[in-house]
């Protein structure tokens, strides 16, 4: 099978190489036969990558460990679904598993897109499969995960226990699928530069690739936050990583294209803004698997170090020098159709927005950079850790959710004094009415308040457009209440769909300001000893270790130190926290094959989060080391999370949810574009 | 039954009973968790090795919000990324982080303020084992390039709109005039005709 897999990396490498050449040289204008042979190159490429993947597959389900990768990251009695997922636990099977999606997604690219396309699709293949021809020659030359052992051991060394995670079976494909799916918007953009067709068309063809691709990212960094919240066992979901900045910033980009597409789209400005952005983007995408990769900067997260940090490197140089030299040579045809005309409208909103996405991450990339600039200027090596991130991105995240809630009320073109006061009365108070009441609630940090204030300002913004939109239908047509909010959002998913995902965020923002409020101790109970802690509710949680107990279970030796939980007096159950020793079994013996790894018990709650982590034993006895935490308003992240998704789903889903493009076109102000919303289907 | 005592059916039975509640309350004190002041040997594990790392007693020192205060400032050496205290109340295989903690603790008796102790672990460690660069010298560039370059960013933003704003204003307003084809004498009559109608 390895010869095969083999077989199948060259097949698509060579596939992907005749695609670029062929694609970009142009040569195939008024020759279908080379513009038939580039689309079917591209499904080839997917089928031999198909291929390589089922062999890697069967290598992994067989045990067949004289395959290094298979040894490295399984071991005989590692569960099935993990078997399936260390594809893309290590280094070499993630680098398969990018191209099998990526060449997917070429596919669907290929066989989806409107004929009105037609003409950018074999640039878009050409630069699809030269990404895919990359990625397979990094297999190739560097990394190959059909390598060989000399010898066939007898059993793996098994997974990472912290990768035994639900968790992480989604969240890496998740992010994956997110990074991957950004080179569709970039080829696509890359074949709208070199056909010179720079009308909004490229536009329309990418914009539910955009939303696909930023979906993606979201889910997969709040799983990733959900994954690191549940077994890295430190009470927090989120450290400013190297490989977690890496994750934000394409995600930051492609929220600014989102909203900034709709000025070109409406108005026809920011034309190379919005193509210098996707460019941007699709570049942060491969600087975050160079920083995943390659080592240059320490990270919990990163793979094994090795020399394709290099290949990604030079990729990278490589694609930025192209899409920006090409950027420029079309600089001119991409005149703005209009000009701004107030400070005082939506556009001068969503350019502020933009504004703030991209300086977020910019100081985001300059923070995870400036250890390696220190070091070239002083020679002095320092760290650069979550202080200087909150200090230098909280002000600048709080500004943008302010943005959040003051964009929707502003009218395109000019706003006037009228229509502010109008828009703003309701959710301005509503937002001084939540700051107001949880200060005099006793709530006194600076920037959890102000987050909140905010929150509460997006939601009277959220709530103020959809009780207007839903009166109007309901005016107009009658329509009770549920049927006037399903068609009001069904006719405008594209608009509603958004305000959703900004619940979604402020629920985010909500769920971050919570963990001001976080409390934690550490203490060493015997069993029938407890211990207190005061929730920042005033609730007081009493926890009293039971002892602990001993059991194997599959791959693990099962220590679980089990608690009993209080509150205000009245007994709320049992939570169990465990260490987990994991063995591989040699001549019938279970040997230790990692450090025993900790798993946290947590009960989860609209309010707080109860976060109880054995540390260990005290003298091989059952007395144990914990630490009580209690996290308030992390639920409303991973909720936060759904909504957002939820909110993307209506944004993407296909019909004719939203306006024909002619009424899309400028509408006027706030009230006309209110009375489109209204108007019957 | 001389030279022994005896023993009635009563006294025997009493001694039985009496035998009897003084294990039962013994059975029961072992068992009830009221009665479970942890004061008491705690069970041996059968495999300690596979319950992680053993593991000191903490102290109240150690919840003490002064040190992780600064523990949560100094970064830990053995490379993960973490601060000390969250790296010592997280990665239990660590040795690292309860050493430099206990370093923390000593430098504490010895009467150093959070600062110093601070500057003593950068002195020993050199300036990574801060978790944030010092905003100082080159460091304050760190600090200070995203929030300057967002500042003149917006503020080139809010000039060219403004400038932008103030021409499209007047481009409107100008050919406002030509449009009417009257004499300022027409318009002020015609003003005046209109003030009287909606009189």
């Amino acid at each position: 099978m390895t010869l095969l897999g083999q077989f199948a990396l060259w097949t698509a490498f060579l596939l992907g190489l005749w695609c670029a050449v062929v694609g970009f040289s142009g040569r195939w204008r008024g020759r279908p036969d080379l513009t038939q042979s580039v689309t079917r190159a591209v499904y080839g490429i997917c089928a031999a990558l198909l291929v390589a993947a089922a062999c890697l597959w069967k290598a992994l389900l067989t045990h067949d460990f004289s395959v290094e990768y298979v040894w490295a990251y399984t071991s005989r009695n590692l569960p099935t679904y993990y078997v399936l997922s260390a594809f893309w636990a290590g280094q070499k099977g993630s680098l398969l598993f990018w191209a099998l999606v990526l060449s997917i997604f070429a596919t669907a690219a290929q066989a989806l897109s409107s004929r009105r396309h037609a003409a950018l699709l074999p640039y878009v293949a050409a630069a699809t499969s030269s990404v895919v021809a990359f990625f397979v020659s990094v297999m190739l030359f560097a990394a190959n995960p059909f390598e060989r052992l000399a010898f066939t051991p007898l059993d793996g060394r098994g997974l990472n226990p912290q990768l035994q995670n639900v968790g992480m079976t989604i969240h890496p494909p998740m992010l994956y699928l997110g990074y991957i799916s950004i080179t569709i918007p970039f080829a696509f953009a890359i074949a709208a530069l070199l056909s010179r067709r720079l009308d909004t068309g490229w536009i329309h063809a990418i914009r539910k690739w955009t939303i696909v691709s930023w979906m993606f990212l979201s889910i997969g960094i709040t799983l990733g936050m959900w994954w690191a919240y549940v077994e890295l066992g430190w009470g927090g979901y989120w450290a400013w990583d190297p490989v977690e900045n890496a994750s934000l910033l394409p995600w930051l980009t492609m929220t600014a294209f989102l909203h900034s597409v709709m000025i070109q789209e409406k108005r026809g400005m920011l034309k190379r803004w919005n193509l210098g952005l996707i460019v941007g983007t699709f570049m942060l995408s491969i600087f975050g698997t160079f920083i995943t990769r390659s080592g240059v900067i320490a990270s919990v997260h990163s793979f094994t170090q090795s020399n394709v940090g290099y290949f990604f490197l030079a990729f990278l140089i490589l694609a930025g020098a192209f899409g920006f030299t090409l950027l420029h040579t079309r600089w001119h045809l991409l005149e703005p159709e209009a000009r701004l005309e107030s400070m005082v409208s939506r556009e001068a909103a969503f350019l502020f927005n933009n504004l703030l996405f991209v300086g977020i991450a910019f100081s985001v990339l300059w923070g995870t950079l400036f250890p390696i600039l220190s070091e070239l200027v002083r020679g002095t090596k320092i760290t650069v850790g979550p202080p200087f991130f909150n200090r230098v991105n909280v002000p600048l995240g709080l500004m943008l959710l302010a943005l959040t809630g003051i964009g929707p009320l502003i009218a395109w073109r000019r706003a006037s004094a009228s229509n502010l006061r109008r828009q703003f009365t309701m959710p301005l108070a509503t937002g001084a009415i939540v700051g107001a009441g949880l200060f005099v609630a006793g709530m006194r940090d600076g920037y959890a308040l102000i987050a909140f204030a905010l929150a509460g300002f997006v939601a009277g913004t959220v709530a103020q457009e959809f009780f207007r939109g839903i009166r109007a239908r309901r005016r107009i047509h009658g329509d009770p209440l549920p049927r006037a909010v399903i068609r009001l959002v069904g006719r405008n998913r594209r608009r509603y769909g958004g305000y959703i995902v900004h619940v979604g965020i402020l629920i985010y923002c909500v769920g971050f300001a919570g963990m001001a409020f976080k409390r934690e101790r550490e203490a060493t109970l015997k069993p029938g000893e407890s211990v207190e802690l005061r929730s920042p509710y005033g609730h007081t949680y009493r926890f009293t270790h039971v002892g602990i107990s001993q059991y194997q279970a599959l791959n693990r030796i099962v220590s679980a130190a089990t608690v009993q939980v209080a509150r205000d007096g009245k007994a709320e159950g049992v939570m169990t926290s465990e260490k987990r020793q994991h063995f591989t079994v040699e001549n019938g013996e279970k040997v230790p094959s990692f450090e025993p790894s900790t798993e946290v018990a947590i009960r989860s709650g609209l309010r707080e989060d109860l976060y109880i982590v054995f540390a260990g034993p005290v003298n091989g006895t059952e007395e144990a080391v914990y630490r009580f935490t209690i996290n308030p308003l992390v639920w409303w992240i991973w909720y936060g999370g759904l909504v957002l998704v939820l909110g993307g789903i209506i944004t993407m889903w296909p019909g004719d949810g939203h306006p024909a493009p002619a009424a899309r076109r400028t509408p006027a102000t706030y009230g006309t574009a209110l009375a489109g919303a209204a108007e019957p289907s | 039954m001389s030279g022994r005592e005896t023993l009635d059916r009563r006294g025997f039975l009493a001694a039985i009973a009496g035998v009897a509640g003084a294990a039962a309350a013994g059975a029961l004190s072992a068992q009830a968790p009221g009665t479970l002041p942890g004061s008491g040997p705690a069970g041996s594990l059968g495999d300690p090795t596979a319950a992680g790392r053993p593991q000191a007693p903490t102290t109240p020192r150690d919840d003490d919000a002064r040190i992780q205060a600064i523990e949560k400032r100094l970064r830990c050496t053995c490379g993960c990324t973490l601060d000390v205290y969250t790296c010592r109340t997280t990665d239990f295989s660590c040795t690292y982080s309860p050493q430099l903690h206990r370093e923390v603790l000593q430098l504490r008796d010895s009467g150093m303020t959070a600062q110093q102790i601070v500057d003593a672990f950068v002195k020993r460690y050199g300036e990574q084992a801060l978790m944030a660069p010092e905003p100082h010298g080159f460091n304050l560039a760190g600090y200070l390039v995203p929030g300057t370059l967002v500042t003149v960013a917006a503020g080139a933003m809010l000039w060219i709109l403004g400038r932008r704003s103030r021409r499209h204003d007047a481009a409107e307003t100008l050919p406002s005039a030509p449009a009417v084809d009257a004499t300022p004498e027409e318009l002020a009559r015609l003003r005046q005709a209109l003030a009287e109608s909606d009189a």
